[in-house]
């Protein structure tokens, strides 16, 4: 089964065009685009093992460290980069986006919302840290060093200056868009925000 | 027996501009091939040897009488499936296996070249083969592979023939020979040199073999195709044979045994003259001072899609000097895959048992075989 996510992001992105999906995983959203969208497309993932299952998929996968590998491709290399829920788990976030965005014309961006109203409630009244089905692990051993909200990302943006071009939360398989005056309820009960971006 | 009987051999008639400035022709390719050429002439893969590698890849190598040297990922349902793929193998130009090599006799002077033979290049290896293509009447290769010195001819190979090849695998590799590279093959030949059977290469004239210093050579190369963790555990301080240390110089320990008989059976088999020749091309190989420093130059005109490999623990060839390569690709937005496989057996791991790589191999070619690239 598709992930809406996934379904999302390639609504995004145009037929036959060129994109470069950063930290692919096992390679679902590359075939769904490659299927699809008939896009010429390149992942990048730190995991071996899952790098391997995306050659065994046939796709076009190196191993490597988005903070590290981005720099090796020449600006404006792809006409877009995918950046799936894992901006968080960078040592340095701000420098991955900007990269993102030099590396291809434009970025999607997705982030598990921290400003979820099941995260705040669970740190308001357990006073530990949250535990949901998207952020399921101990903050001893969580991946996700950098957490960030809906309108962290929309402050971030203007902070670092690049420009949003579509902005949408996903609740359960509820999409919506995210505009300034829905802002403060999408951060509450969106799971997750999926943001087309471009420098 | 005769050993050419077992050794198929194309006399290249066209003239072959070596790269030390010698204009060779109508010298002997020896090759040998596996699985069947199908009718569009599109499932063939040309297989690179390394250093001391020949043309029989696989099954029982008719010379040595031992396994190929690639068995386990080249035959029947293997990595490259002979069942599937038409597999060629030529011995490079400067070895010792039917192709034209310093054991060979100079026509001239009707005495075998030793020294006198023309120092050989990864290119000149490389435009020599390429003649097998024709010889098949292949206009394009499905793929070509090889790990070490033979992926150095992978990388040689596409950028002298940028559409001769669908498909590409340089494997435990490198652009541009290293200063630890060339220092361990200069070991290696200076201990043949010191040989005093080597009497200035001249040794088969005198009915002489420069063995002790070809098998120390090989020793010393040996080690450097393992690791210090692989060896840990395979030989530890093991002893050989003998329940405490004997106060001499005998193998006490099961590693100097191992790095004797390596060197033992390696002067069986190979010609030291060539190991002076074909070490000295790898040192000479160097593709990004060829492309004026930029290594991508190599690359530009093709269409080839690439997948690199790299092993955890080669410190010969290390996973950087390979990723390189795949930067030099990205950087002009060419088809390349990458990974680094998790193995503690050292650069050798190409060639042994290591089931993630030869998984990874397997289904980079079964599937690109199915592409429409």
């Amino acid at each position: 089964m598709m992930k809406t996510e996934y379904k999302i992001i390639a609504s995004m992105i145009e037929n036959n065009s060129s994109v470069l999906d950063v930290g692919c995983d096992n390679g679902t959203l590359m075939e769904y685009l490659k299927v699809n969208k008939n896009t010429n497309i390149r992942g990048i993932e730190i995991s071996k093992e899952k790098v391997q299952t995306c050659i065994a998929k046939g796709l076009t996968v190196i191993e490597g460290n988005a903070e590290l590998d981005l720099k090796q491709f020449p600006n404006n290399s792809f006409d877009y980069v995918v950046l799936g829920q894992t901006l968080q788990a960078f040592i340095n976030p701000e420098l991955v986006i900007k990269e993102l965005l030099r590396v291809g014309k434009k970025a999607i961006v997705t982030i598990p919302n921290f400003g979820h109203w099941k995260v705040r409630l669970n740190l308001l009244t357990k006073g530990t840290m949250p535990i949901t089905n998207s952020l399921p692990h101990d903050w001893y051993n969580t991946p996700n060093i950098h957490m960030c909200t809906i309108k962290d990302f929309v402050k971030f943006s203007e902070i670092i200056g690049f420009k949003i071009f579509k902005s949408l939360a996903l609740k359960k398989k509820n999409i919506s868009n995210i505009n300034n005056s829905n802002l403060f309820f999408k951060n509450l009960f969106g799971e997750l925000g999926i943001f087309l971006i471009e420098k | 027996m005769n050993i050419k009987e077992n050794i198929k051999t194309l006399i290249i008639e066209k003239p072959l501009k070596l790269d030390c400035g010698q204009t060779i022709s109508n010298f002997p390719l020896a090759y040998e091939t596996y699985g069947t050429l199908n009718e569009n002439k599109d499932n063939a893969i040309l297989v690179c040897h390394a250093l001391t590698g020949d043309q029989f890849v696989t099954g029982i190598n008719p010379i040595t009488k031992k396994d190929g040297w690639w068995a386990y990922a080249v035959g029947p349902n293997k990595s490259i499936d002979t069942n599937k793929y038409f597999v060629i193998c030529a011995n490079v130009i400067g070895g010792c296996m039917g192709s034209f090599g310093p054991s060979h006799q100079n026509p001239k002077t009707k005495k075998i070249y030793g020294t006198e033979f023309p120092v050989i290049t990864i290119n000149d290896m490389v435009n020599a083969q390429v003649n097998l293509l024709d010889f098949f009447g292949i206009e394009k290769l499905f793929s070509v592979v090889g790990g070490s010195m033979g992926g150095m001819q992978v990388l040689q190979f596409v950028s002298n023939f940028p559409d001769k090849a669908k498909t590409a695998i340089p494997i435990a590799c490198t652009s541009s020979h290293s200063a630890q590279n060339i220092a361990f093959n200069e070991l290696g030949r200076q201990a043949i040199t010191a040989d005093h059977n080597w009497l200035d290469g001249n040794y088969t004239a005198k009915n002489s073999v420069p063995d002790k210093g070809l098998a120390v050579a090989r020793m010393a190369a040996h080690i450097t195709y393992l690791s210090k963790k692989g060896l840990q555990e395979k030989f530890g301080r093991k002893l050989q044979e003998r329940d405490d240390l004997k106060f001499g110089f005998d193998a006490d320990f099961q590693i100097e045994s191992y790095l004797r008989y390596q060197g033992s059976v390696f002067v069986d088999r190979f010609d030291a003259n060539s190991y002076l020749y074909i070490t000295r091309a790898m040192d000479y190989f160097d593709l990004v001072k060829q492309f004026n420093g930029n290594l991508s130059n190599a690359f530009k005109k093709t269409k080839t899609k690439f997948f690199v490999i790299s092993f955890t623990s080669d410190w010969l060839y290390p996973t950087q000097e390979n990723k390189e390569i795949v930067i030099a690709l990205n950087s002009i937005g060419a088809n390349v895959g990458f990974v680094e496989i998790e193995s503690d057996k050292g650069h050798d791991s190409f060639l042994l048992d290591v089931p993630d790589f030869l998984k990874t191999l397997k289904n980079f070619i079964d599937k690109s075989f199915k592409e429409k690239l």
